[in-house]
């Protein structure tokens, strides 16, 4: 990996942005903000997308 | 719209709401929902692969049936990871309205209440409308209504167990100590017959996944249900008899032939 942004992140594996919600070490990440949102070593990325659910 | 119910301002004319997960396809799902009559399903937020696609055709066939989505935070073990996900789905799935769960033990996948009660009181805070999966306890009901949840959802028995209701007397019990709440029974029931209880009770919804899901016929399931809902709602607003411990004869007993005056 070599994004250092979460953005740069999500274009590196491929997501499709408008569908999927972002997390920072369990902090929410706007959409917005994820283009400023800078990454370090070890921080916990969590990227979701709409699934089943009960 | 006759009989409504309104949750958060929204009036609906179904009183059944619908899990989406676990059905053998996604065209028995759809066709479950379109079945029961549902105007709200649930949904939920999981990790993908990227370049994978499997949340974008699921997220793309709800908003084909055209059912209300009520995300929920499944899976959450602390209030902060649950209101992180409803924050993460607030912004995919376009609604302030979140299925709350904070889940407190994994074999009877119980809710942690104490993290449950600060997350709700946190998102009720944020602007979000709370749907809090919650046991049966009275104290905790009035906790969560402290929070800012306009609504409450008590399990009738574990999650995906199918069991019924556990506890009739304390199902009731809330009822009656909140009559004006919109209470929702969430979690446990597995036969038609159990949803028509818990609606003859006075509950207001029956929100189920499994006990359809799983049915051996889900679609004819859906519709067993959404009838047995409707079936214990007009009982309940019909006001049952109050049962009697001895007989009392239904014809009447004057003009009975071959009685005899003494």
């Amino acid at each position: 990996m070599s994004a250092t942004t979460l953005q740069m992140l999500l274009d590196e594996l491929g997501y499709d942005e408008k569908t999927v919600g972002t997390a920072l070490n369990q902090e929410f990440v706007r959409a917005k903000d994820r283009a400023e949102t800078r990454l370090r070593e070890g921080d916990a990325v969590e990227i979701v997308t709409p699934r089943q659910g009960g | 719209m006759t009989d409504p119910v309104t949750l958060y301002d929204v009036a609906l004319s179904s009183r059944l709401l619908l899990g989406t997960a676990r059905y053998p396809s996604p065209a028995i799902l759809a066709e479950s929902i379109r079945a029961s009559g549902c105007e709200i399903v649930t949904v939920s937020l999981r990790r993908e692969a990227g370049g994978a696609r499997a949340g974008e055709a699921f997220w793309s066939l709800i908003r084909d049936v055209g059912a209300r989505v009520l995300p929920n935070t499944a899976g959450c073990r602390t209030a902060k990871e649950a209101i992180a996900t409803a924050q993460m789905a607030r912004e995919v799935f376009a609604t302030d309205w979140i299925k709350l769960e904070v889940i407190g033990e994994e074999d009877t996948l119980q809710p942690d209440v104490f993290g449950l009660v600060d997350a709700a009181r946190a998102l009720s805070d944020d602007g979000f409308k709370v749907f809090p999966y919650t046991t049966d306890d009275l104290v905790v009901a009035e906790k969560l209504l402290d929070a800012g949840c306009r609504v409450l959802m008590p399990w009738a028995a574990p999650i995906g167990s199918g069991r019924g209701v556990n506890d009739a007397f304390a199902l009731r019990a809330l009822r009656a100590h909140f009559p004006e709440t919109p209470l929702i029974v969430d979690a446990g029931l597995g036969a038609p017959s159990h949803a028509a209880l818990v609606m003859e009770m006075g509950y207001d919804a029956v929100l189920l996944n499994t006990a359809v899901s799983r049915a051996g016929d889900p679609v004819l399931m859906a519709r067993a249900f959404a009838l047995a809902i409707e079936a214990g709602r007009a009982g309940f607003r019909a006001q049952p008899m109050t049962p009697r411990d001895m007989a009392e004869p239904s014809t009447p007993l004057i003009g009975r032939p071959f009685d005899r005056l003494a």
